[in-house]
């Protein structure tokens, strides 16, 4: 099917709904509709009914306006829906009551940029903790400024959680600090005995400004940041955010540049898949498994820091190419590495995915349905092991994808042990098309220098990351220096998604369910 | 459970000398880590590790301290649960605005004598997100800090000398 062949469709679909949908300035691979901020919430509803994937939103705001953007996707296709109001009035309709993902998001741009929806759901604050007072919002354009309340910033105490009310019914709190070596944040249980009746997150501590940090910077800058968001998933926010610039700016980046950022993509895929197969092994009191994939993970990455200079893959992407040309020991090596790794992990997986206690513990706990997996909108690992066959690389191709056979493993059973078997498929499927790369690898420059943008242009990016779909929103301002940057993160769906499947599990079932799915907090909390 | 011990056998033992071990005057220092634990610290030394703001980079580097290459444990260094069993807190990322009361509360349920160690640029200074209205920057803006550690993220062996520097200074000063 041609790309976009459904648009007509959807935008009659609007029209019976009353709603003006206006085409707007395109943001390849984008196609833009406009509609008015009353209609914003009643076009998700349309949207829903017709199948899309609500795949995130953001605001902007200028010096007269507020302007909300979200990413529809059908068949791979996004379209970028935007509403407008003005500044002194920024109300819009809500789409949570129609896409639950939208939640979160809504929130947040409630906080950081004085966003009003006049039928949202949930009138409590998100992001904002107690650092800022609660009619000062960091990113709106009035308040540029330092915060107003600069003091000692009180804990999160007065956070109304929902109660839930019954016979021997009690609350657990946990966090924001754990007692092992994660990030913060806060889960709220509500348990009778040992089922969960109810989970409720409490993040936004890692929130450090990502949005208003970006705004000013040039491009090169903008990717360091980028390379913070999270950094388990630094190439696929780098890559996202370099996309977005290159896109506006007409950039070639060079053949080998983007083979070169497959190979880095897929070395991402591969660290943290076995780090976190071992992790929730480990978490089940299997340690055997732990120890042997944190071995085969250090080696990895010890590899990338030969190769490429950074044990993480930090900074390697920079817009317009890579940052470091692979040479061909480097190339030898790795090759090495990946027949060395297929003989290492053959019998390593056999044994996770056939050893009774294992499976006592994993199969079967924390069951997300496919009907829930697609209306929070969760791609990657988490959306495949419930049944969603999504996968940018195959769906929407963009170089180097766009001349591999990407092949995408699904699993229907949506549970931990499902979680698993997905990221063991990933791994050997990584390790295929990293030797595809190395084989067709192009010769040639590493990177092409970016020109200036056009004035106001803006750019979307969207990368397969190891979590999933990860995107990211760039707009350039006169100068060419960033005015809006929105990186969201497949982690955005997670969260929602893991309060979900730990609903009737048993507590002590925690840890590992939160650790097969995996949502980053940094790269949520921006 | 045979394929299992086979594999085990198979793997062997991949740990590595601590990073220090070529070096002499590292040698030494790692000597009198080792009495100064043993004095100080009833032979091991308990961390109470807090990620205050991090973008998760340093995290991961902080975990593969246990993997089978370095495993931190056995010069008798270790994470603890509670602050109140800890004799040093380990501390990454800028201090969010968020996290500067939990990180402040985590300090003080350490029992003195105490030590603080920043690990990452981050921690150190403030690495890339600085000071701002969501940020208090490095982590010495928020409680004293006796040792950094910098590095985007510190590698693993960058920590394990971090580690060993600390407690030299401490045992030192
Ligand atoms: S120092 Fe680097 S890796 Fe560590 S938290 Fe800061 S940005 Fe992340």
């Amino acid at each position: 099917m041609t790309r976009f062949a459904w648009l007509p469709e959807f935008e009659t679909r609007l029209q019976t709904a009353g709603i003006a949908a206006h085409a707007e300035k395109e943001a390849p691979p984008a196609r833009a509709l406009r509609v008015a901020p009353a209609e914003w919430g009643l076009a998700a509803t349309v949207a829903a009914q017709y199948g899309c994937r609500w795949a995130g939103m953001w605001a902007e705001a200028d010096e007269a306006r507020m302007r909300l953007y979200c990413v529809l996707d059908y068949a791979g296709d996004p379209l970028l829906l935007s509403a407008e109001a003005p500044l002194e009035t920024p109300e819009f309709t809500s789409q949570t009551p129609h896409f639950p993902a939208a939640d979160r998001m809504e929130r947040h741009a409630r906080d950081l940029f004085g966003v009003i929806f006049t039928d949202h759901p949930d009138p409590r604050r998100w992001t904002r903790h107690r650092a800022w007072p609660e009619h000062w919002h960091p990113l709106h354009p009035d308040q540029a400024g330092d915060s107003p309340a600069p003091g000692r910033t009180p804990a999160d105490v007065d956070y109304p959680f929902a109660p839930v009310h019954g016979n021997g019914v009690f609350e657990i709190p946990v966090g924001p600090v754990h007692a092992g070596i994660i990030e913060p944040g806060h889960f709220r249980f509500h348990a009778a005995g040992e089922p969960v009746l109810k989970l409720e997150e409490r993040l936004g501590y890692v929130h450090k400004g990502i949005e208003r940090l970006a705004v000013g910077r040039d491009p090169a800058a903008l990717a360091r940041l980028a390379a913070r968001v999270s950094g388990d998933s630094t190439v696929a926010h780098t890559w996202a955010a370099c996309q977005a610039m290159e896109g506006v700016t007409g950039v070639e980046v060079p053949p080998r540049a983007l083979a070169l950022r497959g190979l880095l993509a897929e070395r991402e895929r591969v660290a943290n898949h076995l780090g976190d197969i071992g992790a929730i092994c480990n978490d089940v009191g299997f340690a055997f498994a732990h120890v042997q994939t944190a071995r085969l993970r250090e080696r990895w990455q010890r590899r990338s820091r030969e190769c490429f200079g950074h044990r993480l893959l930090m900074d390697t992407l920079i817009p317009g190419g890579v940052a470091r040309d692979l040479a061909a020991a480097g190339r030898d090596a790795l090759r090495a590495d990946h027949v060395a790794l297929r003989r290492e992990i053959g019998p390593l997986f056999d044994i996770i995915d056939d050893h009774p206690p294992l499976d006592d513990r994993l199969v079967g706990t924390g069951v997300l349905s496919r009907e829930h997996a697609r209306a929070l909108g969760c791609t990657g690992y988490l959306g495949k092991a419930s049944g969603c066959n999504f996968d940018l690389r195959r769906d929407a191709p963009y170089a180097p994808y766009d001349t591999l056979e990407v092949p995408v493993v699904t699993d229907s059973e949506g549970d931990t042990a499902a979680r698993v078997r997905v990221r063991m498929a990933e791994v050997l499927a990584s390790l295929d098309l990293m030797d595809q790369l190395l084989d067709a690898m192009p010769s040639g420059e590493t990177a092409a220098p970016l020109p200036t943008p056009p004035p106001d242009a803006i750019g979307l990016g969207r990368v397969e990351g190891w979590r999933g779909e990860t995107l990211a929103w760039v707009r350039f301002d006169d100068e060419g220096r960033i005015a809006r940057y929105f990186p969201r993160d497949p982690s955005w769906f997670y969260w929602p998604a893991l309060e979900r499947l730990i609903m009737g599990e048993i507590v002590p079932d925690f840890p590992v369910c939160n650790k097969s799915v995996n949502g980053s907090y940094s790269g949520v909390d921006l | 459970m045979l394929r299992i011990l086979a594999h085990i056998l198979r793997t062997g033992i991949v740990t590595e000398p601590p990073p220090t071990i070529n070096d002499a005057a590292l040698e030494t220092l790692g000597l009198e880590l080792r009495r100064a634990i043993d004095v100080r610290f009833g032979r091991s030394l308990a961390l109470r590790f807090i990620d205050a703001g991090s973008c998760n980079g340093c995290e991961l580097e902080v975990h593969a301290l246990a993997n089978p290459y370095y495993d931190l444990e056995r010069f008798g260094v270790g994470f603890v649960a509670s602050p109140r069993h800890a004799d040093a807190l380990l501390v990454t990322g800028p201090v969010s605005r968020h996290m500067e009361t939990a990180l402040r509360r985590t300090w003080l349920a350490i029992p003195s004598p105490k030590f603080v160690i920043a690990a990452g640029q981050c921690a150190c200074d403030g690495g890339e997100f600085g000071v701002s209205y969501a940020s208090y920057g490095a982590v010495e803006n928020v409680v004293p800090v006796d040792v950094k550690i910098p590095g985007c993220p510190p590698r693993p062996e960058d920590l394990m000398l971090g580690l060993l520097a600390s407690l030299h200074s401490k045992i030192e000063g």
